[in-house]
């Protein structure tokens, strides 16, 4: 019974605001439309990263800090950063209404018709703070252009990018993960630099770093930028740097809320002596140079070389059969591997080559900064070029590059074709992670095609309405 | 049309919401020895493969009738075979004569589900968003929003996703629309073939045959009767013959064939009403229990004068002045007529209604939106039986939503927007006061709305007292009922079967009132002022 309760008052809640939605608020309506579509995907496919979360649950709710870190029951060991473990317990306060057995450590892949309720409705019910920053990024895209066709207005082109971005749904609420709030958290903080909010950004970007480690990705972007826009109050006319200008009270306050919100993340375990141990949870460099299942980036290429050149060296008996090492690449099991004919990748050399790959960004960034469009075109190369040659990248990160991407798509309409090729071959990408259920690869198929022919339109309106625009900033 | 691409994504959104609805459960699932509908349809697959064409309505050993035995008309019958020679290719057990009863397996679930789907992509979403591209006088806007609409109307898709209905729904409503196109865009004979393919899936598509009788002898007769009207009166009998007899050719070589046949189609036998349904038989029968005091054949002649009486006036005025918008008012009013008065009428025959209501949609957005709402919460009890809450509840919402935003509704209700302007100006002239009319209508519209929240909690979350255990079920059928839910309880006692009350009366009979008035506004039509000149557009 108690379920129907939670589900009634849910309904309920959402019945109100679609009451609400009467009075003609698009924004509303594309809010709560997507939010119902995500009930419907409740009974579909989910993960094995459903397991890790209850597991995460289990671990916050039953065990003491200091246990957190080391606890491994279960393989799916806690391996995001502390903020994630207090949101996980804040959960685990809500789930135990639910159902009591979840939060036991030993019930692994225990999925109870409410345990399932609990977490569907918990991604749902957090990405509320996605909408939000999702409403905030609509403020900062410019509206000049007096459209009265509602579809080509750049809001709402943006909200339905965002919003009903179909990755997102995918991993989400279908693969289950919590990265509507996170990416709430990313675009409120550009949100925030846009608008000229500069700490605010900051701190939010500290926030989410502690929460989910993988946006370490698109520091080098927030950094680089905060020190020459924020730092340096002013330029010279010619758009170079003014050296006097540097102001040590803002680095000082930033670096203050860096160095306080790491303080109250990692605070506890430096007291416990378990930061190395957190460490090594966070970048498990034993790993392996690529995921179980390929993310299309370099490596994947590389690798594949590797394996032509491999069976091309047996056929041509250049190579000597017992000197090839037994693991593959291709057996989808994590671990760590040995090229055969080319050099070996260690985690030096993609850090090395992501750099490269991220330098020519920055020095845009330093050298002829474009206010904070520049700040975002940053962001994506770094995002894409840490995708491109990172360490045991997920396919899950072409995100990171595609929500921002859709944030400069409704600005140019060449960043609108660059975006919808993007897009489609990202979500493209996303199919591995529905490999069951044959289905669901149905549904799927549907909804890309859905996203792909969203894109698509949007792109057409966008470039019927920007054709005439000179190419902005 | 331009714009093509926002209808794409409105058809890929439809069928992205029809998809995941699918995913849930489906009548009868895991429920020995019966089953449900779902094991209906995959048994008509196996007696259609099978068995020789003979013996497919007729008793037998290896067709047992009680077991789900085939009973709707030939073209059921032959969709049914096509589906199982799909079957036969991809894994033959699924219709294995006898030893396939009850077969349930992941694997087959995804075969009916995609069956459905591919049908209703086929006939009836094609028919949709030719409809709506046809529509004239509106934007571009408002047709891709009208076809938004329609496409998310969620009793079909509940029925034919969630419960999955005995029988396809959308192609028979899908061939049905087909028609009502063909005939308003002046392909009489194409409109006609179509809509007797749709009366041969579905004997019930008959609710629908006598505006399209009465509107195409209203275009034979505007033409003239000795000329061009009496060509077109033959050719059209003639399409009608030849469709019919190619469906049931199989049957027509013995009488008996023909005859068994028509007895499974229409079983008088089983009485006046069934379950809870909400027309005016089961609600006469809270008070007078006419299954009682009348016999068999009395009902069928008085149901029968009822149903034939209150689709009459609409159907005269159809005749009298043929026009695309007056025939699409009257299929609502015959359908409506059919459902509140005929005989052995089921809940899902809802459906029929919905469908030309969707047709009107974009003429009266409010009163059509509240119809469709309260249709498909009238299913609730059905649905429920299958664990649908979540999606029926879902699915609504998002209709709700996509109607409001897409009309306005809340803006547009004033007297002239409603269509019922003609009946205030002559209520007028006896009672001068009576001109808050919108501002009932409106607060009617919301207190029907939270009786049909509260119900819906009332229903999942409470259980109901033990001397009236439907009474759920009674309070949905009542939610517009003017009489007091205490009065109502008073009157029921523990005898309490089923006592569906004045739903679709209250709802009803305005309707009815207003269609007739409204055919009795004159529509002048310029396509029909110049005889021979046959115009393709739609008014």
């Amino acid at each position: 019974m108690r379920i129907k309760w939670v589900e009634c008052a849910a309904l309920s809640v959402m019945a109100a605001l679609s009451v609400m939605t009467g009075g003609g608020s698009w924004f509303l309506a594309l809010a709560l439309g997507v939010t119902l579509l995500k009930c419907l995907l409740i009974p579909t496919y989910h993960s094995t990263d459903f397991e890790v979360h209850r597991n995460w649950l289990a671990i916050t709710h039953s065990l003491p800090i200091s246990q957190w870190y080391y606890e491994a029951t279960s393989e799916w060991t806690l391996d995001y950063p502390p903020f994630f473990a207090w949101f996980e317990y804040a959960l685990s306060h809500v789930a135990k209404y639910f159902d009591q057995e979840m939060l036991n450590v030993h019930n692994l892949n225990y999925s109870s018709s409410r345990t399932l309720l609990f977490q569907r409705f918990s991604v749902i019910f957090t990405d509320a703070l996605f909408v939000y920053a999702v409403h905030e990024c609509c403020k900062c895209v410019d509206g000049k252009k007096a459209c009265k066709e509602l579809t080509e207005k750049p809001k709402f082109i943006l909200s339905v990018l965002l919003l009903w971005n179909f990755g997102l749904l995918i991993v989400d609420h279908i693969h289950f993960q919590y990265n509507g709030f996170l990416f709430g958290l990313m675009l409120l903080s550009i949100a925030r630099l846009f608008q000229k909010r500069h700490m605010e950004g900051a701190f939010l970007f500290a926030v989410l770093l502690h929460f989910k480690h993988i946006y370490l990705y698109v520091a080098p972007a927030y950094g680089i930028y905060l020190l020459r826009s924020y730092c340096f109050t002013a330029n010279k006319p010619d758009g170079s740097i003014r050296w006097n200008s540097f102001s040590f009270v803002r680095l000082i306050s930033l670096g203050l809320t860096v160095f306080l919100v790491s303080a109250l993340s990692l605070g506890p375990f430096l007291a416990l002596n378990q930061l190395p141990q957190v460490f090594s949870r966070l970048f498990p460099f034993k790993r392996g140079l690529c995921h179980a299942y390929w993310a299309p980036n370099f490596w994947a290429v590389y690798n594949a070389l590797d394996k032509v050149l491999s069976v091309i060296g047996l056929q041509l008996k250049l190579l000597d059969p017992k000197k090839i090492p037994k693991a593959s690449m291709t057996s989808g099991l994590v671990q760590q591997f040995q090229h055969t004919v080319l050099p070996s990748v260690t985690p030096l050399v993609t850090l090395i080559c992501t750099l490269i790959a991220i330098l020519p960004s920055i020095f845009c960034l330093w050298f002829k900064p474009q206010g904070p469009r520049g700040f975002l075109r940053c962001l994506i190369l770094c995002a894409l070029s840490s995708f491109m040659f990172g360490w045991h990248v997920h396919e899950k990160a072409i995100l990171l590059a595609i929500l921002p991407m859709s944030l400069l798509s409704v600005g140019k309409a060449g960043d609108a074709s660059i975006f919808l090729i993007l897009s489609t071959t990202g979500h493209y990408s996303l199919f591995p992670l529905l490999f069951t259920a044959p289905g669901k690869k149905n549904l799927f198929l549907i909804g890309w095609k859905l996203s792909t022919s969203l894109a698509w339109a949007l792109w057409k309106s966008s470039v019927n309405l920007y054709s005439l625009s000179p190419p902005g900033s | 049309m331009e714009k093509w691409y926002l209808m794409t994504a409105v058809v890929l959104l439809g069928l992205t919401v029809r998809w995941t609805v699918s995913l849930n459960s489906y009548s009868g699932a895991g429920k020995p020895p019966m089953f449900g509908d779902y094991e209906a349809q995959r048994h008509w697959q196996e007696i259609t493969f099978n068995l020789p064409i003979k013996q497919w309505y007729f008793n037998s050993s290896d067709n047992n009738l009680q077991y789900w035995g085939l009973d709707y008309p030939p073209l059921t019958a032959y969709h049914s075979l096509l589906c199982a020679y799909v079957a036969q290719f991809i894994n033959p057990d699924w219709i294995a004569l006898h030893s396939s009863r009850g077969y349930e397996s992941q694997a087959h679930k995804l075969f009916m589900r995609a069956t459905v789907l591919i049908a209703d992509l086929l006939i009836y979403i094609p028919a949709v968003v030719l409809h709506c591209c046809c529509l004239k006088e509106i934007s571009t806007k408002k047709k891709i929003a009208n076809a938004l609409c329609i496409l998310l109307y969620p009793g079909l898709i509940l029925i034919d996703y969630g419960h999955f209905q005995i029988m396809y729904n959308s192609v028979s409503l899908g061939l049905a629309l087909w028609g009502v196109l063909g005939v308003s865009c002046d392909w009489d004979l194409l409109g006609s073939l179509a809509f007797c393919l749709a009366v041969n899936y579905k004997q019930m598509e008959l609710y629908h045959s006598l505006p399209f009788f009465c509107f195409l002898l209203g275009k034979c007769f505007k033409k003239g009767l000795k000329g061009k009207g009496f060509v077109l009166f033959v050719k059209l009998a003639g399409t009608v013959v030849a469709s019919f007899t190619l469906c049931w050719l199989p049957f027509f070589t013995e009488r008996a064939q023909a005859l068994q046949v028509l007895r499974r189609l229409f079983p008088v036998d089983r009485g006046l009403f069934e379950d809870k349904v909400a027309n005016i038989w089961c609600s006469v029968s809270v008070f007078l229990k006419i299954k009682d005091i009348l016999p068999h054949h009395v009902q069928i002649i008085v149901s029968f004068c009822l149903t034939l009486l209150s689709l009459l006036p609409a159907c005269v005025k159809l005749t009298l002045q043929p026009s695309p918008k007056g025939f699409r008012f009257t299929l609502v009013s015959c359908a409506l007529s059919f459902f509140l008065f005929s005989f052995q009428v089921h809940e899902k025959s809802i459906l029929l209604v919905s469908l030309p209501v969707c047709l009107v949609l974009s003429e009266i957005p409010f009163m059509s939106t509240w119809f469709l709402l309260v249709s498909t919460f009238s299913m609730l009890p059905l649905l429920l039986k299958d664990d649908l809450l979540m999606p029926s509840v879902v699915t609504t919402m998002a209709f709700f939503i996509a109607c409001a935003t897409s009309f306005s509704i809340f803006e547009k209700t004033s007297e002239e927007e409603l269509r019922l302007k003609s009946f205030s100006v002559s209520v007028r002239k006896h009672l001068p006061r009576f001109t808050f009319l919108p501002r009932i209508i409106q607060h009617l519209f919301i207190i029907s709305v939270i009786t049909m929240v509260l119900l819906t909690l009332m229903t999942v979350t409470l259980d109901p007292p033990q001397k009236l255990p439907d009474l759920f079920s009674v309070l949905i059928s009542t939610e517009l009922t003017s009489a007091n839910p205490p009065l109502l309880l008073r009157k029921t006692g523990p005898e309490l079967t089923s006592v569906p009350i004045f739903l679709y009366f209250i709802c009803g009979t305005p309707t009815t009132a207003w269609c007739a008035k409204r055919c009795h506004v004159r529509t002048q039509d310029s396509n029909w002022q110049t005889p021979g000149r046959q115009s393709r557009t739609y008014t």
